[in-house]
């Protein structure tokens, strides 16, 4: 396990411009996948007279509040295919982006407590290798070789019956990502300007021409939506739908401890999964809440019930204390796959439906989104997420099991 | 966690409850006419509502019988509970924001033959949304 500290910043990061009257391109939204798109916008397709509209604080959003996880062990072969392409790229962005952001590649671990879960696992492995993904499956002894503070004993509701292991995944410093990328983006000179929220579209006929705005009218043409839990919200301004619902998620942390968990240890069917920060944290999440929600805070009883499983699991956190805890809003999708692709109105992209697993991502949303805005046609990776697949049926449902969380 | 005031039960904590997504939508009156678009429609999209919106709660540890509730979206209060089959109340804010283009918003006024019965399940809920 890495345990050095993140370097210090530099004095400066990026310029606050003021918006200019019109740019070839707007990205709405400074996230990680904002600021992911304008940075391949400039860099892969030279579109530098672009700028990044975020209405509160660059990555205040879920960018701020994730848990980092970063694997791409999922199931289907279109998700395999662009989480693995992210994966790719974490591994040569810190020198690409010239910023060190801790991305350390500890191994990510899948329980499976159930007969079912095992034979999903066992299917997924077999599934991710034929893809040319890292994965492996761990008997019980196995796991707790990995990881020693695991119960693997017999006497728990729900005993490990095994794992599957991706030995290149990890977790990385979200809000470094951030600042990696925006850093790059100005030096490019796309113009990044926070606390200016989108409020409306100008449209000639059915082509977007602009977009409204707290500070002013921006003519620009193309628009690019990379607003996460708000992608409905900026939709119904631009005058279509969007098949997703937006739920809170949170994520907490206790206080430091000193190295105890080397890997990172996700179950879905216990619902907990827990991971220790470089600083000494150990980062605990779960599930969405049920309802939606654009509050930016879950419920107690999600809390609750993670670490009961928590505690099952891990016997020495037991004593450990809650620091804190925090919500974001979270765009889910029905098939718990992203959109990524054109919209029902011209010259604006959409970006969204990443839901709890979008951080891992944020690499190749970024890259594929910039391409389609750019020749205003899918990149091969974001074809099969297309809007259209819920009229065709081509959905690409990786609710199946395991391979969904975060 | 929200204190749901279920019609036939009383307040109880939402532990109790499974939520069944955006209400008054209605089953498409001619199915067999309808394009791939409206069937998309019917399946997968639902108004995503950050305000007042109308949905529906099974009390699913209770009398196991579906409802409706108006909630804000943004401060979680609820604001009114009602029976399936009822419209959602008047004059609350953001009335008229739920529809549902592939079946118009038929459920609101004409309550249909199962309104109540319990055994209406919402296509769409986001119950697996635990990702
Ligand atoms: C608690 C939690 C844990 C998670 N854990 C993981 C994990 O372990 N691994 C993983 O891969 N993913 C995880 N995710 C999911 C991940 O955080 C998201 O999928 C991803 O961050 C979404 O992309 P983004 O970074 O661009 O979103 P955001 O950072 O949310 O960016 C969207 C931005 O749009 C802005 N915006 C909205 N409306 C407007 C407007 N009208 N005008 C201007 N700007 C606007 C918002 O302010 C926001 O900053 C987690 C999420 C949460 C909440
Ligand atoms: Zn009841």
């Amino acid at each position: 396990m890495t345990t050095h500290q993140p370097p210090e910043h530099p004095d400066f990061l990026w310029r606050n411009p003021e918006p200019k009257s019109s740019y070839d391109a707007v990205i709405v939204g400074g996230g990680g996948h904002g600021l992911a798109t304008a940075y391949f916008l400039a860099k892969n397709h030279g579109m530098t007279n672009i700028a990044v509209l975020e209405k509160g604080w660059l990555a205040g959003g879920n960018m701020a509040r994730n848990t980092t996880i970063i694997r791409s062990n999922y199931l289907w072969d279109e998700s395999a295919a662009i989480y693995e392409h992210a994966l790719k790229l974490w591994e040569i962005l810190p020198e690409e982006l010239e910023y060190d952001f801790l991305f350390s590649q500890r191994g990510v671990m899948n329980l499976a407590h159930t007969l079912g879960d095992v034979r999903e696992s066992i299917r997924r492995v077999g599934a991710n290798k034929l893809n040319g993904v890292d994965a492996e499956w761990l008997d019980p002894q196995q796991v707790k070789e990995l990881c020693p503070i695991l119960n693997i004993n017999d006497n728990i509701r729900y005993p490990v019956m095994g794992a599957t292991y991706q030995p290149r995944a990890g977790i990385a410093k979200h809000d470094h990502v951030a600042w990696a990328f925006a850093r790059k983006c100005d030096e490019l000179g796309v113009d990044i300007i926070q606390n200016c929220e989108v409020t409306g579209f100008l449209k000639d006929g059915n082509r977007v021409v602009g977009v409204k705005t707290n500070r002013g009218t921006i003519h620009t043409e193309k628009v690019g939506l990379a607003a996460a839990g708000h992608s409905s919200v900026l939709a119904e301004m631009a005058g279509f739908r969007l098949p997703i619902q937006s739920h809170p998620l949170q994520a907490l942390v206790s206080e430091l401890h000193e190295p105890v968990h080397p890997t990172v240890v996700m179950s879905n069917h216990v619902h907990v999964y827990v991971s220790q920060a470089h600083k000494g944290e150990l980062v605990m999440g779960a599930g969405v809440d049920s309802y939606n929600g654009y509050g930016q805070r879950g419920s107690f009883h999600v809390i609750e019930h993670q670490m009961a499983a928590a505690v099952e699991l891990f016997p020495i956190f037991a004593r450990a204390h809650v620091l804190r805890t925090w919500g974001g809003i979270v765009d889910t999708t029905l098939d718990a796959s992203p959109i990524v692709g054109t919209t029902p109105v011209e010259n604006m992209f959409v970006n969204c439906g990443w839901g709890t697993g979008g951080f891992k991502a944020t690499p190749a949303a970024g890259l594929t989104f910039a391409h389609t805005i750019a020749t205003g046609t899918p990149h091969k990776l974001n074809k099969p997420f297309a809007l259209e697949r819920f009229e065709t049926g081509a959905l690409i449902d990786e609710h199946g099991a395991a391979a969904v969380a975060h | 966690m929200l204190l749901i005031s279920c019609p036939n039960c009383g307040s109880r904590d939402e532990t109790e409850f499974q939520y069944g997504g955006q209400a008054h939508v209605a089953y498409p009156e001619a199915p067999d006419t309808l394009t791939d678009r409206e069937w998309a429609e019917y399946l997968f999209y639902r108004d995503n509502t950050k305000g007042a919106f109308a949905e529906r709660w099974l009390h699913s540890t209770g009398c196991r019988q579906w409802f409706n509730m108006l909630r804000d979206t943004v401060s979680y209060e609820i604001q009114a509970v009602y029976r399936m089959g009822e419209p959602r109340p008047a004059g609350s804010p953001e009335a008229g924001a739920t529809t549902s283009p592939a079946a118009g918003n038929a459920g609101s006024s004409a309550s249909p033959a199962a309104g109540n019965s319990g055994t209406s399940s919402s296509p769409a809920s986001p119950e697996g949304a635990l990702k």
